[in-house]
């Protein structure tokens, strides 16, 4: 170990022990960046073995429109602004059917807070990829949207829980969390869901058994312990629940946001979110390296620091595309597979719920 | 004895030689913590102060007309094509100057084996060049070139280089190197320069005085031993001549090559890294290369045995026309050196650091 400091948090880690603030913080200051990848490991392999999950998956956007500004969002538009874009519930279905013969077992569903349209659209949008694919998992609105649709229909979290799981509803992701500090809310996500606001409709999805994703957005102007105090707050809520399925650190892409000035998060600093999250969150099942936002080469290296889903075969998927991500829209089962495999890895096909599914269906997507 | 990872860590920590079989042992081990710490273990033993270095300097590629036609080459036009160019020495002068001001020290320059380029063509573009910028370092011409230059004006080897280095030649880049095994170059379609003739130009160059680096360029159609044969035979001509400053394995880029194919990944470039810092025990520096794997993995490279950054300020047609796309500006390479925790230092060809740094 080229860091000593780390010592007293490897000896936990080797011990099975939870790890506390000071830990966490230990691991942002300490470059030593192959130890804390060497704990991140020893954590998965404890976890998942040699598994590493992937999905095959469509991500649909039906709305970019938005009446929040957050800053680091690239994604969103003003009604009338050049490349608004509003799909029908018939174009969503025509997404669907477009792929219809891919085995796809995840439709990923995320969009702006769009005034425009009516609540009913909001659930249409479900039934209508429910009806096109009775069997695929929808994980879909984040936390962010919920609070919109409760207050747009006076309804309460509950009850827009209960007509989105009516309308066919399995999962939410986990996005929306940016980072737990009013600090950078204030400066960054003004109108955005609070972060008690988050955890509480989170929790309210697991009473109802709904399975969420969480995260956390770096690589802005957050701070490291308002970092570890996210992750802690998430641990919480998952000792409670145990409702999320999976973590997934977001480095923010500064491109075409009005935060272009700020630099995109370097590979060491990547690796490092993955590594911590991953002995932070002792009790998460899975972590993900979601290789559509660190690059293929990237997620790749990441599943030996501590991440054992590598997500899917996406395809259309504006939010970090728009925000200038380069990586390509698309890889096929085999190319994810051989990716995993070649790291000596056991590539598992799951769906969003982690079940594992297709072990020998058809190539069809590849 | 069997080979296991205990014995590959204690011969690492009591800085014993690896040999090819351990090698192979290394190049099959999926554990890659593991590779990066014994590769940073023996890194930080060469370069205990946490310092990343990086030069200014400024490719240009004088020629892309060539005879030759390598399978994994983007850039070559053949001999009357009409595509062709030949750069004139005034153009390179300029290219040489903007390079100057920008705080570049060096040119690196590489062409193609051009028929009608003789060695006097050369004589007068280095004399040129030290007569109008005395300062500027010439690390130029891979060895097919020099030995291409050498059989079209008919002159041995030594002869050539003996002009050249009068002419001004400073230094050597290791390209055209890629895997020394000739079974592998007659594939490539690259075996107008043999393995051994392009060792035979390294060892002439050496024993002169001169500085060399050495390149492997990999992820094509070779296997782990063509990869190990090649880092040993460095290895050897290290032995006797203690010439090159540097190793740098880079990844085949297939794009727009008749080869084509796959990149391969940033796992296989991260463990070729890591392979080459362990076996090579006499090479003093190993580059890691973003123009190839990028600024993310490149900078992950400085924890898997790399210590160089390489060169901040490229006109790399070669790469380019193969599909790599990355520009990074000084700034931008001493800001992921330094998040990566290590202090970004300036140097020149023979890897000293500079001492101040111009902006
Ligand atoms: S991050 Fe979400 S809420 Fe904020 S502007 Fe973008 S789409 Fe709207
Ligand atoms: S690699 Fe060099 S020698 Fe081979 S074809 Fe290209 S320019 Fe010519």
């Amino acid at each position: 170990m080229v860091d000593s400091a780390l010592q007293p948090v490897y000896d936990k880690v080797m011990a099975g022990e939870r790890l506390t603030f000071e830990d966490g913080m230990r691991l942002f200051e300490s470059n030593d960046i192959l130890t804390i990848g060497e704990m991140a490991h020893y954590v998965r392999l404890q976890k998942n073995g040699l598994k590493t999950y992937f999905t095959m998956n469509q991500h649909i956007n039906p709305t970019n429109i938005c009446r929040n500004e957050c800053l680091f969002c690239a994604f969103y538009r003003k009604e009338d602004q050049d490349g608004a874009y509003r799909m029908s519930p018939d174009a969503v279905r025509q997404k669907v059917l477009e792929r219809i013969n891919e085995p796809i077992t995840e439709i990923h569903i995320v969009g702006g807070l769009d005034d425009g349209l009516p609540y009913e659209y909001y659930i249409d949008v479900i039934r209508t990829v429910k009806e096109v694919r009775p069997k695929v998992n929808i994980k879909a609105y984040t936390a962010v949207e919920i609070a919109y649709l409760a207050e747009r229909s006076g309804k309460s979290w509950s009850e827009v829980l209960d007509d989105l799981i009516e309308a066919g509803l399995n999962a939410m992701p986990g996005g929306g969390a940016e980072v737990f500090s009013e600090r950078v809310k204030r400066k960054l996500f003004t109108d955005k869901l609070s972060s008690d606001d988050w955890i509480a409709i989170h929790k309210l999805a697991h009473s109802k058994g709904i399975r969420t994703n969480a995260t956390l957005l770096y690589g802005h102007i957050e701070k490291d312990e308002e970092k570890i105090e996210h992750l802690i707050r998430l641990r919480n809520l998952q000792d409670e629940t145990g409702g999320f399925l999976t973590f997934l650190p977001l480095a923010f892409h500064p491109e075409n946001t009005r935060l272009a000035r700020l630099s995109m998060a370097t590979g060491f600093e990547d690796l490092k979110h993955i590594a911590v999250s991953r002995l932070m969150l002792d009790n998460f099942e899975h972590i993900k390296a979601y290789w559509v936002m660190l690059g293929v080469d990237l997620a790749q290296i990441a599943l030996s620091f501590g991440a054992d889903d590598i997500d899917g075969s996406v395809v259309e998927e504006k939010i970090y595309h728009m925000a200038g991500s380069k990586s390509s829209q698309m890889m096929t089962r085999n190319q994810l597979k051989q990716l995993i495999q070649e790291c000596g890895f056991i590539p598992v096909e799951r769906d969003a719920l982690y079940h594992e599914v297709n072990s020998e269906v058809s190539e069809i997507a590849s | 004895m069997k080979i296991n990872k205990s014995l590959i860590e204690y011969k690492v920590r009591e800085e014993r030689r690896l040999s090819f079989e351990e090698g192979l042992f290394l190049f099959q081990q999926p554990d890659l913590i593991w590779l990066g710490k014994l590769a940073d273990r023996v890194k930080r033993r060469i370069h205990p102060e946490p310092i990343a270095t990086y030069i200014i300097d400024r490719n240009i590629n004088y020629t892309n007309i060539c005879v030759a036609q390598c399978d994994f080459c983007a850039f070559y036009e053949k001999v009357g094509s009409g595509k062709g160019y030949v750069l004139k020495k005034e153009v390179i002068g300029q290219k040489i100057q903007e390079t100057l001001r920008l705080g570049g020290k060096q040119v690196l320059m590489q062409g193609g084996l051009n028929p009608a380029l003789k060695i006097d063509f050369y004589e007068d573009l280095f004399r040129y060049i030290k007569t109008n910028f005395p300062t500027v370092r010439i690390h130029s011409l891979s060895p097919p070139e020099i030995q291409y230059i050498s059989r079209i004006s008919r002159l041995s080897l030594k002869d050539t280089l003996i002009r050249l280095k009068a002419a001004g030649l400073d230094s050597i880049p290791g390209g055209g190197a890629e895997i020394l095994v000739d079974e592998v170059r007659q594939k490539l379609n690259a075996n107008k320069t043999t393995g051994d003739q392009w060792l035979e130009v390294m060892e002439t160059a050496h024993k002169m005085g001169m500085k060399t680096t050495a390149t492997m360029m990999f992820g094509h159609i070779e296997t782990y031993e063509h990869r190990l044969e090649h880092i040993l035979k460095i290895r050897d001509l290290q032995d006797h001549t203690m010439g090159f400053t540097a190793f740098i394995p880079w990844t085949f880029q297939p794009d727009n090559t008749s080869l084509g194919g796959e990149k391969t990944s940033a796992f296989d470039y991260l463990k070729t890294l890591a392979v080459s810092r362990l076996m090579l025990d006499n090479v003093p520096n190993i580059q890691v290369s973003w123009v190839t794997m990028g600024a993310k993995i490149a900078q992950m490279g400085l924890y898997f045995g790399g210590n160089d950054f390489g060169s901040v300020m490229i006109e790399e047609n070669v790469v380019a026309a193969a599909g790599a796309h990355f520009r990074m500006s000084q700034e931008e390479i001493e800001r992921i050196i330094r998040i990566a925790g290590f202090e970004p230092h300036q140097r020149d060809m023979e890897y000293k650091l500079l001492e101040h740094r111009e902006h």
